[in-house]
């Protein structure tokens, strides 16, 4: 089945670029580390999932590029078409002038609807080149004004269009001191409407993948490029090809359908955050040797004490002692509580690997069986030269603490009254505003109430 | 996404001059191709292919999209006869021959109703070769009569023809020692213009302009650094670009101003890892419709010969944007109250940079409690010419008032005493109202302002969440 991804605003297009690029040359690359036959079934089926051949000698990404200017959609391709060893194909691209000067309203109310038509056309062109369509994948950040409010429109439009079709949302939160001085509002405003149509959020933040950068990766001078390339790895981890368990010998053939079967149980709950290790500079790759159960123990300590990376992480922290009803406010601190977790392994021996850590109840909420709750999927073939890697995609306490900080600064400017005549000026007024807070601050609390 | 600069009046005029000409020079130096393309497309349109530019080896001829205005023909004149002078095409020019006296009425209500049908007909003109036009600037001075009268006038006149677009104005405020003794008259009535109908206002001082020149001056001839300067670096010079002849004496402090207004629209005409539009601007840095003053700063002022740049030298272009003597306005932000701020950078700058920079300085500056990380960031690849980057930083922040309140003072200096009252109020349209609603306008901006000061230093109170029944 194939995904269709649809790349909106800078961020949306730059990280979009970034994740085709990884696709490609994990594909390409000779570090597979199992059989051929293997390798022909992984490389077949990541190009039928977001690559299409057609005649074209190069695989063409199976994206549509939105943007309200030109600069970025323009780089973009021809970075892609430099590169030699994938494309996007040239039509499939819708681009402004004006931009969206970062007005969330602004992307939602006027350029949303003005522009419907020509987006979803294109969406549909793409949709229909796929043999099977296995759902839409969409990259925003919700900071801005067209990935944000733009996005959260098209992804109303491809719900109603695409009403039997999975919808995963790949938001970025910013930088916690400012990017955007309007991106709290951005951010609520975002938030509270993909709540409502999408499928699932998956979500990266930017503070946690450039501490990655600067403390794994060794990285002096970070550069956008640097954060898109780490979210890209991560995004390649979870979405590469792999074996669901019992599900026969075939690479898995509905990725997006399984993801969404085994961590969203409830939809109340669709915000997924990721974890990935291990994570270096790819000059200490072959100094550097793993084994699985040290992998698994620092994920699954990352997952406990809600840890962003390998290093750093507080070992302090347990899980509550099993069997005991501990009412939520009295658990251990810091302690992440999960209702879903998806362990993804790739590399030399995968199945012998022993995962029952993962499947400790205490590390759920009581109301799915910890067999539900847990699900791994495996390939013995190596992902982008590491020789193991282990992702963890997690619905589950993770984000409760960055979103109530987002609520919170975005309440204490909406008392002021700061900026609303922006908003108010493209025809979002303050009563949309509340409802957006009433709806995030429900999430908030579901999610600490676990 | 476009931006129709206007020029009007003698002060606007010769910046806008130098604007031009830095423009091209920015433009030659990143385009090497010498083919029209999106980044020129901001500013000048494509006229004839056939004819090669000589300014710039462009292989086609770059017409400014812009409108002269002056009700003198002099400063008009001279850019017509001068290297320029193909840049730009009649029907962009108005003039007249008298002038406006230095009289704000003289320029807003005579010239402006005698020139209004003229002015809206080149105006659609120009706005037919723009594909999308989202920004209008407009470059004037607030102490004379044409800039500050036919330019408020204008700036009155594109809100009424072109709602939708952006009306971003650079205005020149008269010092005390300005030789226009009405100039605060102008001034003020200017201000009301502003308050009411500018979607930003960038503040400009001579003083600052004149300090910087000097420092600059200072610098290169003490000798003290091994290292020569760039000469082409320096924000205050005209080198490499069309100019040739004897410097005169604004030119070193217009092209600060026109360095401004290359580096606020760099990242709509170049590309970059994080875009900063105009519209971004005004939506980031207008917290509430009436403050709309944005502070500004450049740096660095020059760049040293050698190549090599240091981190610490990065850093201290971050330092410099917050020092009082960088602003271009008599201010010192560091010691009043932010609102928000925004930085641009150009060249070799990452988002690491950015980030480390803001939270080495964040501490030492005061944010308004509902905007306390209030950063608006930007990172364009293209460094400006003779650069490897450089920073433009934009405040709104309550340092602009003490400007005001001179302004004010001085006003009311003349005012109570109705002196040269009358050469404005025999002219037609013209009453006491015009005045009192002035300064009215004024003193209620001034009164915003010490609000919000007031709240400086404050203890943060986080207003109360909604509570969600469980």
């Amino acid at each position: 089945m194939s995904i269709v991804t649809v790349q909106l605003g800078q961020c949306g297009n730059q990280i979009g670029h970034e994740v085709f690029s990884a696709l490609c040359s994990d594909i390409r690359g000779t570090h597979g580390l199992c059989s051929k036959k293997e390798n022909e079934s992984y490389q077949d089926s990541c190009k039928e999932r977001f690559f299409c051949q057609e005649q074209s000698a190069v695989p063409i990404a199976r994206a549509v590029l939105v943007d309200m200017e030109p600069k970025v959609i323009s780089q973009t391709l021809s970075m892609a078409a430099r590169s030699g060893h994938w494309k996007y194909n040239s039509h499939s691209h819708f681009c402004q002038k004006q931009g969206s000067g970062n007005n969330w309203a602004n992307g939602y109310c006027v350029h949303g609807p003005r522009h419907k038509e020509a987006i979803m056309n294109l969406v549909q062109r793409e949709a229909e080149k796929c043999d099977r369509l296995g759902g839409f994948f969409t990259i925003m950040s919700m900071a801005g004004g067209t990935g944000s409010g733009l996005g959260a429109f098209v992804t109303q439009c491809l719900r109603d269009a695409f009403p039997t079709s999975f919808l995963l949302n790949h938001v970025i939160w910013p930088y916690g001191t400012g990017e955007v001085i309007v991106q709290n509002y951005n951010s609520v405003l975002t938030l509270s409407h993909l709540y409502h149509s999408a499928d699932a959020l998956l979500v990266h933040e930017n503070d946690v993948i450039h501490k990655i950068c600067s403390q794994l990766m060794n990285i002096k001078q970070i550069s956008f490029r640097d954060v898109n390339r780490v979210i890209a790895h991560q995004l390649g981890s979870v979405f590469q090809p792999t074996h669901t368990a019992g599900g026969g010998s075939g690479y898995s053939r509905n990725p997006l359908g399984d993801l969404l079967e085994t961590l969203v149980p409830h939809p109340e709950f669709h915000m997924l955050g990721l974890r990935n290790i291990p994570q270096m500079a790819e000059s200490s790759l072959p100094y550097s040797t793993f084994s699985w159960p040290g992998l698994l123990k620092h994920l699954r300590q990352m997952l406990i004490a809600n840890a962003p990376m390998e290093e750093g992480i507080d070992w302090q922290v347990r899980p509550p002692h099993p069997g005991s009803c501990i009412p939520s406010t009295n658990k251990p601190l810091h302690f992440n509580t999960s209702i879903a977790n998806l362990v993804i392994l790739r590399g030399k021996d995968v199945h012998g690997v022993d995962l029952g850590s993962f499947q400790d109840p205490s590390l759920y909420t009581s109301w799915l069986n910890p067999q539900d709750a847990f699900n791994a999927w495996k390939t013995p073939r190596a992902f982008n030269k590491y020789e193991k890697s282990a992702a963890l995609v997690s619905n589950s306490q993770f984000l409760l603490k960055p979103l109530d900080s987002i609520i919170g600064k975005a309440w204490n400017m909406f008392a002021s009254k700061a900026y609303l005549h922006q908003y108010t000026k493209f025809g979002i007024q303050e009563e949309d505003f509340l409802d957006c807070f009433t709806t995030l601050e429900q999430v908030v609390s579901s999610y600490t109430n676990l | 996404a476009v931006s129709l600069p206007f020029a009007v009046g003698q002060c606007g005029n010769q910046v806008g001059c130098r604007f031009w000409d830095l423009a091209l020079r920015e433009h030659a130096a990143v385009n090497k191709k010498g083919i029209y393309d999106e980044a020129l497309s901001s500013f000048f349109r494509n006229v004839d292919t056939r004819v090669v530019c000589l300014l710039t080896e462009f292989k086609f001829f770059p017409f400014s999209k812009a409108l002269l205005i002056d009700m003198e023909e002099g400063v008009v004149n001279e850019i017509l006869q001068g290297p320029l002078r193909d840049v730009f095409d009649g029907k962009q020019l108005i003039t007249d021959v008298s002038g406006s006296g230095n009289n704000w009425a003289v320029g807003h209500k005579i010239y402006g109703c005698q020139y209004r049908e003229n002015i809206v007909e080149k105006l659609r003109k120009a706005a037919e070769h723009c594909d999308c036009l989202q920004c209008f600037f407009i470059i004037h001075s607030m102490g004379g009569g044409t800039g500050s009268g036919l330019g408020t006038f204008v700036l009155n006149l594109l809100e009424e023809e072109f709602p939708e677009a952006y009306r971003f104005v650079t205005s020149v405020y008269p010092s005390g020692e300005d030789d226009v003794i009405t100039s605060p008259y102008n001034s003020v009535l200017a201000m009301k213009e502003l308050n009411e109908h500018a979607d930003c206002v960038l503040p400009i001082e001579n003083e600052s302009l004149f300090e910087i020149v000097n420092k600059i001056h200072q610098m290169i001839n003490s000798g003290k650094l091994g290292s020569t300067v760039k000469q082409n670096s320096l924000v205050t010079s005209s080198a490499g670009s069309a100019k040739t002849l004897q410097e005169k004496p604004f030119d070193a402090m217009n092209n600060i101003v026109a360095n401004l207004l290359l580096n606020l629209t760099s990242s709509a005409r170049f590309e970059g890892s994080l875009n900063m539009d105009l519209n971004e601007i005004s939506m980031n840095l207008v917290p509430f419709p009436r403050l709309h003053y944005l502070v500004s700063s450049l740096t660095p002022l020059y760049t040293l010969a050698d190549v090599n740049v240091p981190s610490r030298r990065l850093d201290q272009m971050f330092s410099d944007a917050f020092s009082r003597d960088h602003q271009l306005i008599q201010a010192d932000p560091k010691h009043s109250l932010y609102l928000a701020c925004a930085l641009l950078v150009r060249g070799n700058v990452q988002v690491s940079d950015l980030r480390r920079n803001i939270e080495r300085l964040k501490p030492s500056l005061h944010f308004v409690s509902w905007n306390q990380e209030g950063w608006k960031t930007g990172l364009c690849s293209v460094p400006p010419v003779g650069h490897s980057h450089s920073l433009l930083a934009l405040a709104n922040n309550t340092c602009v008032k003490p400007t005001f309140i001179e302004l004010k003072d001085r006003f009311m200096k003349l005012y109570k005493k109705k002196a040269h009252l009358h050469h404005y109020l025999q002219i037609d349209g013209m009453e006491q109202s015009c005045f009192s609603e002035a300064i009215s306008s004024l003193s209620d901006l001034i009164e915003e302002y010490n609000e919000l000061d007031a709240t400086k230093g404050g203890p943060r109170i986080d207003a109360s969440r909604l509570k969600i029944a469980v």
